[in-house]
């Protein structure tokens, strides 16, 4: 594990550079311990994959004393076992259908698997949130088992439609808005996963769980959703 | 009740300081790109340090004012006018209602900076969108209908009235002491904060990087910075073998949060300095960090622009940086 100052007033912790749950978890514990403990030093902090960055008040600490309360963290939260309280998942409806799926038959060939297959395989597993990034609520969910892991495109679309859910090698996503995009998309979802207007307008969180349910075409018309 | 906007050809956005803990959910935490000049603009008003203010870049742009108030220019001269009087940046003005202000041009003379500040007393009033008015154009956010658009022509921003007699005028007039007036050049060198980590560069990188002459991009944008070698060879030489501290040459990381002046060195060699509207995560190999105080300097520049490095330690920025946040009162 190493901590690195970056800036003036922002410094990264770093554990081994691999994308790996043990290491995801053991980073969510000193995050929650870093913004438990020294919340009132902290302006932005952001857990992803193997590493947290922090923003810290220059006004409220010295860069010194910032990073030995950090590594003080560090050596508790290693020592402890981390086992994490039982998270709430949430369900994300999908539609897999041809008209929204725009990139089915490339990855159906490339794999040499079925429409049904594949659709199964991506709706029967429980996603972690990985990292959140991107644009506003767009999160990383891992892991996409590898029989339907594709990697991204070459040149990615100019235009990706808000709600496709898509793969790039062995993450999958949803879209929160419409935005240029090089992920393979298999689906759309009618929801929206980002929401301004509420008192938590991301539906995702970093080290939450995500499945996705299937839905025909019917029922994703019913929950507002818009085909082609 | 207002300020009309009457042309706005090229760039003029509503900042305020940007969003402030938000990263953890992807959201770009915007602002002005030249803050030391955004928060004098503030200081000589006597507002709040966040209070919303027009970024012009550029020039083109126009307004009229439609009640009294008080202005605060500061940052790059745009070879601005009140009523087609040429006025100086770094202090205030009283205006009448019908006052139109007028921005042209960067004045050669004053260093071509690109980016001017434009508030008035008490602040315009805008509403937020996460705690926060900066305008983020990529991400649709922020600005006078929080849908992210630039200032159009026929827009409209209201303020508070501020009723000045004219005898009070010159009385009130407040300039930024000569001494804290940037000398801003189209020919910068920007200290910066080595990498550190085991996963930057080693010290014959970091020496090479120093060494090398750099000019900004046309596709330089609020995002980052996009910088060239003048001689192409140079740019393959960052990723030479023994200038990466590694054993085997990296060209990605795994993304992780990023700081605004981040260095960003993609495998084309060409660095990206990641300025106020970047995103939250990167993924590409870092060289270090450009000095706070220094990311106005670079936010100045215009394309072709040239600019140098040169490595600095931590400690002289942090008393630098603690001086500066206490004097505006901000974090």
């Amino acid at each position: 594990m190493e901590l690195v100052r970056l800036s003036e007033n922002t410094v990264i912790i770093l554990d081994d550079a691999v994308i790996d749950p043990t290491i995801f978890a053991r980073i969510q514990a000193i995050a929650e311990a870093i913004q438990t403990e020294l919340a009132e030093v902290i302006i932005d902090l952001v857990p992803a994959y193997h590493s947290i960055h922090i923003t810290f008040s220059l006004l409220k600490t010295s860069g010194d004393e910032f990073l030995q309360r950090i590594e003080k963290i560090i050596a508790q939260e290693k020592k402890s076992v981390f086992k994490k309280a039982q998270q709430l998942v949430v369900h994300i409806p999908v539609y897999y259908g041809d008209e929204v799926a725009e990139d089915f038959s490339l990855i159906l060939a490339e794999k040499k698997i079925t429409k049904d297959e594949l659709i199964n395989i991506h709706s029967e597993k429980i996603y972690d949130v990985y990292a959140i990034g991107f644009s506003p609520g767009f999160a990383y969910l891992g892991y996409v088992d590898s029989r339907i892991a594709m990697p991204r495109k070459k040149t990615p679309r100019s235009h990706v439609i808000k709600g496709s859910v898509a793969i790039a090698d062995q993450q999958t996503a949803v879209y929160p808005s419409d935005s240029p995009g090089g992920w393979q998309i298999i689906g759309r979802t009618p929801l929206d996963v980002v929401n301004y207007t509420q008192d938590h307008p991301m539906l995702f969180s970093i080290g939450g769980k995500v499945k996705f349910d299937v839905i025909d075409r019917e029922e994703y018309l019913r929950l507002g959703g818009v085909l082609p | 009740m207002s300020l009309q906007i009457t042309q706005a050809n090229f760039l003029a956005l509503i900042q305020d300081l940007g969003r402030k803990g938000y990263q953890h959910i992807g959201v770009t935490a915007g602002g002005p790109m030249d803050e030391h000049a955004f928060l004098w603009a503030n200081y000589l008003l006597g507002n709040d340090s966040d209070a919303p203010q027009i970024e012009i870049t550029y020039g083109a742009f126009s307004a009229v004012f439609t009640q009294p108030t008080i202005l605060a220019l500061c940052g790059a001269d745009l070879s601005a006018t009140l009523n087609k009087q040429s006025i100086d940046p770094w202090q205030t003005y009283a205006v009448q209602a019908g006052d139109e202000i007028k921005f042209t041009s960067p004045n050669s003379k004053k260093g071509s900076a690109i980016r001017a500040y434009l508030a008035v007393k008490g602040g315009f009033n805008v509403p937020t969108h996460l705690s926060s008015c900066a305008t983020v154009m990529r991400e649709n956010m922020g600005g006078l209908n929080h849908d992210g658009k630039k200032l159009l022509k026929a827009d409209v921003i209201t303020y508070k009235k501020t009723y000045v007699g004219i005898s009070d005028v010159q009385a009130l007039v407040r300039h930024v002491p000569e001494k804290f007036i940037p000398h801003y050049s189209q020919k910068v060198t920007l200290r910066y904060l080595p990498n550190m980590a085991s996963n930057g560069f080693s010290r014959v990188g970091q020496t090479l990087f120093s060494h090398l002459v750099y000019r900004v991009s046309q596709q330089s944008d609020r995002m980052g910075y996009r910088l060239i070698t003048e001689n192409k060879a140079d740019e393959k030489s960052l990723f030479a073998d023994d200038s990466i501290s590694h054993q085997k040459k990296i060209t990605s990381l795994i993304s992780q949060g990023v700081s605004i002046g981040t260095i960003q060195i993609p495998p084309d060699g060409q660095p990206i300095v990641l300025m106020r509207d970047r995103q939250t995560m990167g993924g590409y190999p870092i060289m270090g960090c450009v000095a706070y105080q220094d990311i106005a300097k670079l936010a100045q520049c215009a394309p072709n622009a040239q600019v140098l490095f040169v490595p600095i330690d931590v400690e002289a920025l942090e008393a630098e940086m603690v001086q500066y946040q206490q004097f505006f009162g901000v974090e």
